[in-house]
């Protein structure tokens, strides 16, 4: 090997290995999951151009107000993530935002989140709140700007280019020590809102807490999730979004496919690791690289649905 | 007489002196009526109190993290609490109250009225 030849394979490495921090890529193709590298998905162009067509974009736990030392500026950072978004080359048909908008529900917070979220080039905002996004006192503030959609219950659907999407909320009721909670009556309207769609039809469903178990000592996870799983369970593409823990969990079970996005605002530690579910205090120079969105992507041929995780580094 | 077998004796008087300023309604018995409960570490500290009627019991956050207070039966609810900051509620009723917080809604705690 020359010199040259040297520096070039290390330079690829190199490269692979930038990549490989941004992200696996997953396609799900005829009900089979296929992760790939992203690594490998960049290296390989007619790959990426199969990929298929930007349908959503999910951003998730701005957290605007959070002002500690995780991240002294997340304002900064969700700029960062809005101008990515905005130099894609084909920009997204709609932008989902999984909740917690702001840190403490505070009016200001809010309009600061709103101002910023306002530039983005697709307009078409789609949100969930966090609990964070429903701690004032009268619970108000989230749905007096965000509750037009769900008549302020908090969960809704809507089609898109053939793409069922379902808004869950499971940040309001809480059992004591327990889990996030969907509740009697949201389930009962997602029975009727399923009903008499056709099994072929690719669902998204979306919430702000974690729709399986992650981790129960720190409520990461929805009690009844279960209820809700056997009802989407008949259907041949369904991919169930979340937040909430501020990095990238996934699974697959049959045709569902379960992953949480990272925050454009801090990270979390990893289920279990240390005594508390709090922002994780990371060199800055590391934090862009653990900070993102997730891109999905329609493909046609099979007719399915592609995540994408993306870091703002 | 050793200095150990004196100790009861002191101990007697301690909870006699404290049982009389208590009944004098002095400074002594209006801490006890404002009860306070610490957040840290994702915790209600203590996570247990029993408190007369008419008590003002005041939860103060000390964590970076923000919490709530959010009583399950519905009857009080904090706004979010940042960092140092502060909510009261009075309970003029006898019972057992149990909170959580909202935002993490693993801590939980009981007051108990009577």
């Amino acid at each position: 090997m020359t010199a040259d030849q040297a520096l070039l394979s290390r330079r690829k490495a190199l490269k692979c290995m930038a990549f490989g921090g941004a992200g696996t890529l997953f396609a799900l193709a005829g009900g089979v999951f296929t992760p790939i590298d992203l690594a490998v998905a960049a290296a390989d162009r007619k790959l990426s151009a199969g990929l298929g067509k930007p349908l959503f974009v999910q951003i998730s736990d701005t957290h605007i107000g959070f002002n500690k030392e995780a991240n002294p500026d997340v304002n900064g950072t969700l700029t960062r993530t809005i101008d990515l978004v905005n130099e894609m080359s084909e920009q997204p048909a709609l932008i989902i935002h999984t909740g917690d908008i702001t840190q403490l529900s505070k009016p200001a917070e809010f309009d600061a989140a709103q101002q910023m979220l306002s530039r983005l080039r697709t307009t078409e905002l789609h949100t969930v709140p966090g609990e964070h996004d429903v701690a004032d006192a009268t619970v108000t503030e989230y749905f007096s700007r965000f509750g037009k959609a769900s008549d302020s219950k908090g969960y809704y659907s809507f089609d898109h280019a053939g793409v069922h999407f379902v808004a869950l909320i499971n940040v309001l009721q809480f059992k004591p020590g327990g889990l996030g909670t969907l509740g009697p009556d949201q389930l009962a309207w997602l029975a009727a809102d399923l009903k008499g769609r056709s099994s072929s039809t690719p669902i998204v469903v979306f919430a702000h807490m974690p729709l399986w178990t992650i981790y129960e000592p720190w409520g990461w996870g929805t009690g009844d999730a279960d209820q809700a799983m056997s009802q989407l369970r008949r259907f041949g593409s369904v991919t169930i979004l979340n937040g909430h823990i501020h990095q990238i969990v996934q699974k697959v079970e049959g045709n569902m496919t379960f992953h949480t996005a990272r925050s454009t605002a801090f990270p979390q530690a990893t289920a279990g690791v240390g005594p508390s579910p709090g922002p994780l205090k990371v060199p800055a120079d590391q934090l862009p690289g653990m900070l993102g969105i997730t891109n999905v992507l329609v493909v046609e041929r099979p007719r399915s649905l592609a995540l994408m995780d993306r870091t703002i580094a | 007489m050793t200095l150990r077998r004196y100790r009861p004796l002191l101990a007697a008087a301690g909870l006699a002196l404290l049982g009389w300023s208590g009944l004098q309604g002095s400074s002594a018995a209006q801490t006890a009526e404002r009860p306070q409960i610490v957040v840290k570490n994702f915790m209600f500290q203590p996570r247990s109190l029993t408190v007369k009627v008419g008590s003002t019991v005041t939860w103060t956050n000390m964590d970076e993290e923000p919490h709530t207070v959010v009583s399950s039966s519905g009857l009080f609810r904090s706004n979010g609490l940042d960092t140092k900051d502060s909510f009261s509620f009075k309970f003029d009723k006898a019972g057992t109250y149990t909170f959580v917080c909202s935002i993490h809604p693993q801590m939980v705690g009981t007051i108990v009225v009577q």
